[in-house]
């Protein structure tokens, strides 16, 4: 198993190089500059803002030093937020967007995992298409039309929660559940698909056969094979969420990473966009060696490649 | 967008068995897919949900298709003198904010969203199927460098991606759809692969190599027909999900531009105003609800009746 | 792992049933009266300023937080932009032909840090801010000055050589290109604020761009509040300065910024009481809004121009005639009432209404037969032959709906089709500096209340000319403003220019901006102002 991580740590290392390198250039090769502004600059002025980011150097040049810093783990200024270090960017919002992301992932699981199994012992009846159909809602509206439908029920005509905000557990209701409701359609196809696999399984007719009860079936025996791919959805899912919740973010007015994904790509502000690319890059390696780690102790059958 | 299949060296499981007799003439036709996809709609019949999914999925696409040719207004032409008005009988759907008739522009912009989930599902389908099935085949170090690749863009955050993309080709429609295609070829490209590992051990593709068939007859005849099944499963689940992107890129006013407009378009605008001209979000917004609706369910519903065994993404 | 998430997952749960009740119980008792009753002002302040150094930046919510915290040697008046009112300068005076200005310091102003306010800081900042390494965006405003353009561009590196001079710890004498009349209103603007130099040479010093003196830890300023907390995407926090001067006159204990982008959210959290102030309203809510909270909506005045750029190097907008034809051929009547909806007025001339002495030019005129005319002496009778062009537009909802508003009125009016081209931001930027467009839509404003502020854009060479076109009569008047001697013949320089301007039309002036928000019934002393300054001293609450 120590040989199996490593492996994956040192290939996950080179993906990261890898992606250090296309988004350098892919984000020199996009026309805009950090510096651009509606007050025409002179020249000469932009000529040193541009030095004092090292931007008059050629291009390959720059790489090379934003590699060298970043390889000693400091990703530089922004070049648009005066005084803030990408690592304090990233410092500030990341464990914000951890919390918004495991509370609407425990949401999504707590939806969509019963929904799932339900819909796959069911199959084809009503029980299996109304949750389904249920769990499937978050998925077929845009979370910019599910927020500020929530904000206006609970926050508004309700009174019952914050509209938008980030100062306590009350302001987090409302994006986790927004967010929650979208990846509970992800959880509950999977569980669906899972627990289907699981219980057409031959050993599982052959126990009907010997007239072993339904629910130890279910719950004995498929539950843990059936959840596998709910579980190995988490990692990419978790990361998703970390980088892709801008939308959220925007409606509820939340300091999370997601708008600086954004913001990063439309200042073309190089430093803080390698940052987070790296930031995403690496929680994805690790996420996945995770839930590689996790397969496996769910099912011995499978072993360590 | 779903993609679980992030452990592609723990997954290849093989296919069902064709069962390939080991005959070249009987290599040429799929006669053993032929029953395979009897059997398939056989199981679809009994899906009562994604049977009534197809049904309105192909009434949407007549609506969005031949709807504008029978509306006597202009999607473009405009009445500031009228501005927003609820339903009445000239106008079914209400007009938006600069009086223009909603219905027709809910289903021109149909037509665009639709046409932006075939097309970028298609430019995704055409590199994913490739792809996936050239690294599945020639195996060994080619398959593993191909497939870091894809470990690679998986792990790029597609957001920043997306807008770099759309800063640079937002011009035009058609760009932009290529551009949302190649971010969604990654999972097709995956599970291809597993199904060609698995089949290439399978006696009918040994048959077809020792008969000295080149690589891309094979490759094209033999293999890609054989995991058509998941393709399409992959394909239903994808337009969704591009059509949700394009929504998403249209909340922050890079998606379609006009004089066109997509469903995510309109939303984004019918939700500012959803208190005070409610029409303008819920008309467009249930049709595009309704779309990817029925889109998930088939999806699903293909991909049990077609592989009633994997139903992993 | 697991356990850490089970426990969060119950504490979500017991915190959302405990949210419900708390709410539930309090009856809805409103944020915005608790703050009020504290003497806190809300403020949704639009987006995350991207920095609070006075000689960096250039944004609206910046300056809402900045002039919070410093002040300037002048300061904003209460109810009029034209009057000076006192701010660090006790008294000012000028020479006969306004060239050279008397500043003296009052004794009690001071820094947050303790040190006094003195004159040597003001040369300090005004050499800090014209250092081109420091890279300010905003210098060029001090070019007022003399010799401040030349060490700006570097063609000399001895600060002597600009007209500051501090005569002593309390007078601070500056000597200008040309007469200005009007200069003490100029420096209410925040690129002529101080800074504290001590505090800005022990973090990095005078030149360097990411100093570290404007943080929350760091910050020196000698304004009514002083920063206390900046949570970033979240809010900043300032609160009551009792060392300043002028403590007194000071009613609110502190004020909370709100960095809200999206209007919707914005208007949400102001109608659940999370804030007094709004920085904007939806567009399409005004009507309605107006009609049930109007004492809550603003529709105020706002000293700035929306206008189209036209590409006067690119045909067929090379022809004078063109240029006329589209400028009177949209009804800005209608696209002000409904189209944009906030009560702005039809620009029928580029330097908006607002500005005492100056009259509003009434050329522009909508004339759709003049038009048609006028397109057809240029060569193209019933819009036959017109080239295809394009409106640029940067990303938002607002700027499209009006271009696709000119659009139609376009084709109706002069049979001609015009596409609308959309590009983010800085691509947007980009095309329109290069001049890669035919019409480029654009908005203008201004930095003092004068009309130079606006009629100098468009003197050839202006960095932010970006049309491409230039007139030597129009240069002619303008520097001719600059050196008028007296305000009269200043003003008939800049009218005649405008009239030029007018004739010849690089721009085609669209509406004057107003200023729509939300505030709080509950808020007093915050009055219209041409350029959207509330000096915060004067604000209060009465509580009802």
């Amino acid at each position: 198993m120590l040989k199996f991580v490593a492996g994956r740590l040192l290939q996950g290392i080179l993906v990261l190089l890898a992606i250090y390198a296309v988004t350098f250039f892919l984000v020199a090769a996009t026309p805009g500059s950090p510096f651009s502004s509606e007050r025409a600059i002179r020249p000469e002025i932009l000529a040193q803002i541009e030095a004092f980011y090292g931007y008059d150097k050629p291009v390959f040049e720059r790489f090379m030093t934003s590699l060298g810093n970043a390889l000693s783990g400091e990703f530089g200024p922004s070049a648009v937020y005066a005084n803030r270090s990408v690592t304090d960017i990233i410092a500030e919002s990341f464990p914000v967007s951890l919390k918004l992301g495991a509370l609407s992932l425990l949401l999504a699981m707590a939806l969509g995992i019963p929904a799932g199994i339900i819909a796959a012992v069911k199959r084809n009846t009503w029980l299996d298409y109304v949750p389904m159909s249920a769990a499937m809602v978050g998925i077929c509206l845009p979370t910019f039309v599910m927020g500020p439908m929530l904000a206006l029920v609970f926050g508004i005509i309700l009174k019952l929660l914050p509209v938008a905000g980030w100062f306590g557990p009350e302001f987090w209701i409302l994006p986790a559940a927004t967010l929650g409701l979208v990846y509970a359609a992800y959880f509950a196809r999977l569980t669906r698909g899972g627990m289907l696999e699981m219980l057409n399984q031959d050993w599982v007719r052959t126990a009907r056969a010997k007239g072993v009860k339904e629910t130890t079936i279910i719950w004995r025996h498929c539950l843990k094979g059936g959840l596998m791919p709910a579980v190995t959805f988490l990692g990419p899912a978790l990361a998703g969420i970390i980088s892709g919740s801008f939308v959220v973010e925007t409606i509820f007015q939340v300091p999370g990473l997601g708008q600086w994904f954004v913001r990063g790509a439309l200042n073309r502000d190089d430093f803080l966009i390698l940052g987070l690319t790296v930031l995403f890059a690496t929680l994805i390696v690790i996420m996945n060696l995770l839930v590689d780690i996790v397969q496996v102790a769910l099912n011995p059958r499978l072993k360590y490649e | 967008m779903s993609d679980i299949s992030q452990t592609a060296t723990l997954q290849g499981k093989p296919q069902p068995d064709p069962a390939g007799p080991a005959v070249a003439a009987m290599l040429e036709e799929l006669e053993e897919g032929s029953s395979l996809w009897k059997d398939a709609w056989a199981r679809l019949r009994k899906n009562k949900l994604a049977l009534t999914s197809l049904f309105l999925f192909i009434l949407i696409v007549l609506f969005c298709v031949v709807g504008p040719f029978l509306s006597p207004y202009d999607s473009q032409a405009q009445d500031l003198f009228v501005g927003a008005e609820g339903p009445s009988a000239a106008h079914w759907f209400g007009t938006d904010t600069l009086g223009r008739d909603l219905l027709v522009r809910v289903m021109e912009g149909g037509r665009i969203s639709l046409l932006v989930g075939l097309v970028a599902t298609t430019v995704s389908l055409m590199i994913g199927v490739i792809f996936g099935a050239v690294a599945g085949y020639m195996g060994g170090r080619v398959d593993a460098a191909m497939m870091r690749f894809v470990d690679l863009l998986y792990a790029l955050p597609f957001t920043i991606f997306v807008i770099l993309l759309m800063v640079a080709f937002g011009r035009s429609l058609w760009l932009m759809f290529v551009a949302i295609g190649c971010v969604e070829w990654l999972t097709m490209a995956r599970i291809v692969r597993s199904g060609v590992i698995g089949l290439k051990k399978q006696e009918f593709v040994e048959a077809a190599v020792s008969l000295g068939y080149s690589h891309t007859r094979i490759i094209l005849r033999h293999l890609i027909p054989n995991v058509l099944g998941p393709v399409i499963v992959i394909s239903t689940l994808t337009v969704p999900a591009v059509m949700l992107l394009e929504a998403f890129l249209s909340f922050l006013g890079l998606g379609v531009q006009p004089p066109f407009a997509s469903w995510g378009v309109l939303i984004n605008e019918g939700q500012q105003n959803m208190e005070i001209f409610p029409w303008l979000l819920i008309f467009p917004a249930f049709f595009f609800a309704l779309t990817l609706f029925c889109l998930n369910f088939l999806g699903d519903g293909l991909r049990d009746a077609l592989d009633p065994k994997s139903a992993k993404d | 792992m697991a356990i850490s998430k089970i426990q969060s997952f119950t504490r979500f749960l017991l915190v959302a049933l405990l949210g419900g009740l708390i709410a539930a119980c309090s009856g809805g008792e409103r944020e915005t009266d608790r703050a009020a009753a504290e003497g806190i002002l809300l403020f949704g302040n639009g987006t995350e300023p991207k920095g609070l150094d006075p000689h960096l930046v250039t944004g609206v919510p910046e300056n809402h937080i900045i002039s919070s915290l410093i002040e300037g040697l002048i300061a904003y008046h209460p109810t009029d932009d034209l009057i000076p009112a006192p701010g660090v300068a006790e008294s000012w005076e000028s020479n006969d032909d306004y060239t050279v200005w008397t500043f003296k310091l009052r004794d009690d102003a001071v820094w947050t840090n303790g040190d006094p306010v003195a004159a040597g800081d003001f040369a300090y900042s005004w050499q800090r801010i014209l250092t081109p390494i420091l890279g300010s965006e905003y210098a060029p405003m001090l070019y007022v000055i003399k010799g401040a353009q030349s060490f700006h561009a570097g063609d000399t590196e001895d600060f002597s050589t600009v007209g500051v001079r501090a005569i002593d710890e309390k007078t601070l004498e500056v000597t200008l290109e040309g007469p200005t009349p009007y200069f003490p209103n100029m420096l209410k603007h925040y690129s002529f604020f101080p800074v504290n130099p001590r505090a800005v040479e022990e973090h990095g010093g005078m030149t360097d761009r990411q100093s570290g003196w404007s943080t929350v830890e760091n910050f020196v300023g000698n304004g009514p509040f002083k920063l206390k907390s900046w949570v970033t995407n979240q809010m900043i926090e300032v609160e009551r300065n009792t060392d300043y001067w002028d403590n007194e006159t000071t009613k609110l204990n502190g004020i909370r910024f709100f960095p809200i982008e999206n209007p919707s959210t914005e208007e949400t959290m102001y109608r659940s009481g999370r804030l007094h102030l709004t920085s904007t309203v939806p567009q399409d809510k005004i009507p309605s809004l107006q009609e049930s909270v109007p004492d809550q909506l603003r529709i105020e005045p706002y000293l700035g121009s929306y206008f189209y750029r036209v590409n006067v190097t690119r045909a067929p907008f090379d022809n004078p005639k063109v240029r006329q034809a589209l400028a009177v051929s949209f009804d800005k009547q209608l696209l002000v009432d409904k189209v944009t909806k906030g009560g702005q007025a039809p620009a029928t001339g580029f330097v908006p209404a607002g500005i005492p002495g100056y009259d509003v030019s009434t050329k522009v005129q909508y004339d759709p037969e003049l038009g048609k005319k006028l397109l057809a002496e240029a060569g193209y009778p019933n819009g036959e032959g017109f080239p295809t062009s394009e409106i640029l537009i940067n990303t938002s909802e607002g700027h499209r709906k009006i271009a696709e508003a000119m659009q139609a009125m376009w084709k109706e009016n002069l049979n001609i089709d015009v596409g609308i081209y959309n590009q983010e931001w800085k691509v947007y930027l980009d095309s329109q500096s290069s001049l890669d467009y035919d019409l480029s839509r654009s908005g203008w404003i201004g930095d003092y209340v004068h009309p130079t502020t606006f009629l100098e854009l468009f003197t050839s060479g202006n960095g932010n000319n970006d049309t491409g076109w230039a007139n030597p009569q129009y240069d002619a008047l303008i520097s001719q403003a600059q050196l008028a001697k007296t305000e009269d013949a200043r003003i008939k320089a800049l009218q005649d220019a405008e009239e030029i301007l007018l004739t010849d039309l690089p721009v085609l002036p669209i509406y004057w901006y107003t200023r729509v928000y939300m505030k709080d019934t509950q808020l007093r002393g915050w009055e219209p102002k041409v350029l959207d300054n509330h000096p915060y001293k004067y604000v209060y609450f009465e509580t009802n």
